[in-house]
């Protein structure tokens, strides 16, 4: 496992490229979703006629 | 102008509904295969040893980079000729995805560069054309939201969109253009790639991966840009009707 995570002394350049990728995929997806279900729901809201919100 | 019969919200959401469970799924699926193989289950490369690992997450985000580039170029021409919305509203929805790819391009490449070019950074042909195609996707999201009308902001943006599409071939054939410390391409050759299987297998999960997840995420994306104007059409309505209440 110690051997694994050391990455033959690349440690350093090897995780962050892995997990910055990570990071980014997973924020992207995160951040399309919430703003897709947040319209839907303000789009309900003023369909519904109950207008804005405050 | 009526744009609602033709972008059809309603339409898209039927077909983004059945899209999405094949392409969120083959994400996860072909992601998953990626970073076992990738990171697991690939050997050390016998001159770079570990570092070989950043190229499952460089070279597919590279791909991506021009990939994206390539469907906003589409989607411009199309907005452009066919004054399509759903064009329009497609362009808007990917360009931040392209961007940040081609960002994660540059960032796992300047640490795969360290180690193995002993410098972070270098201004040969290859980075440089790939560094112009992030600041052409940051150009295009800026002048896109520049205008107070959406659609002059399309229209401006997919000309950009157009006129940076000749940086692509550049990247593709910087390598062999110019003198680069950049290698030459080791899988798009005419003959056979020069990479071994083993290290085929996780490039190849990684890049199909990052391609479904893209079109599963375009699909949201474009989803909200058309719910957004829906809104945006209501309110304008809305406020209209009340003026002639008012009026009255």
């Amino acid at each position: 496992m110690a051997a694994f995570l050391d990455m033959g002394g690349y440690a350093a350049f090897v995780w962050p490229a892995w997990i910055l990728s990570a990071v980014v995929v997973a924020s992207i997806a995160m951040t399309s979703v919430r703003r897709l279900k947040s319209l839907e729901r303000e789009l309900a809201e003023v369909e519904n006629g109950r207008g804005e919100r405050p | 102008m009526n744009w609602h019969r033709y972008a059809s919200p309603a339409n898209f959401k039927r077909l983004s509904d059945r899209l999405m469970p094949w392409t969120a799924g083959g994400a996860a699926v072909f992601l998953a295969i990626g970073v076992w193989t990738g990171l697991f289950a690939s050997p050390a490369d016998y001159q770079q040893g570990e570092t070989v690992r950043i190229m499952y997450v460089h070279v597919p985000a590279a791909w991506m980079s021009m990939f994206v580039y390539a469907n906003l170029a589409v989607a411009g021409a199309a907005a452009l000729v066919w004054r399509h919305p759903l064009a329009e509203v497609a362009g808007r929805a990917i360009a931040p995805v392209g961007a940040a790819f081609t960002f994660l391009c540059l960032v796992t490449g300047s640490l795969w560069g360290k180690p193995m070019w002993g410098t972070w950074w270098v201004w040969d042909a290859r980075l440089t054309s790939v560094l112009i195609l992030f600041f052409v996707y940051l150009a295009y999201m800026a002048l896109n939201s520049a205008f107070d009308e959406p659609e002059r902001g399309a229209r401006a943006s997919a000309v950009l969109a157009l006129v940076g599409a000749i940086n692509l071939p550049i990247i593709k054939f910087s390598v062999d253009w110019w003198n680069t410390l950049h290698q030459p391409a080791s899988i798009t050759r005419l003959d056979a790639p020069a990479v071994d299987p083993s290290m085929l297998v996780p490039l190849f999960a990684m890049a199909v991966g990052f391609t479904f997840f893209f079109l599963a995420v375009a699909l949201v994306r474009i989803r909200a840009e058309l719910l957004e104007r829906r809104l945006e059409a209501l309110r304008h309505a809305r406020v209209a009707g009340s003026t002639i209440v008012e009026r009255a």
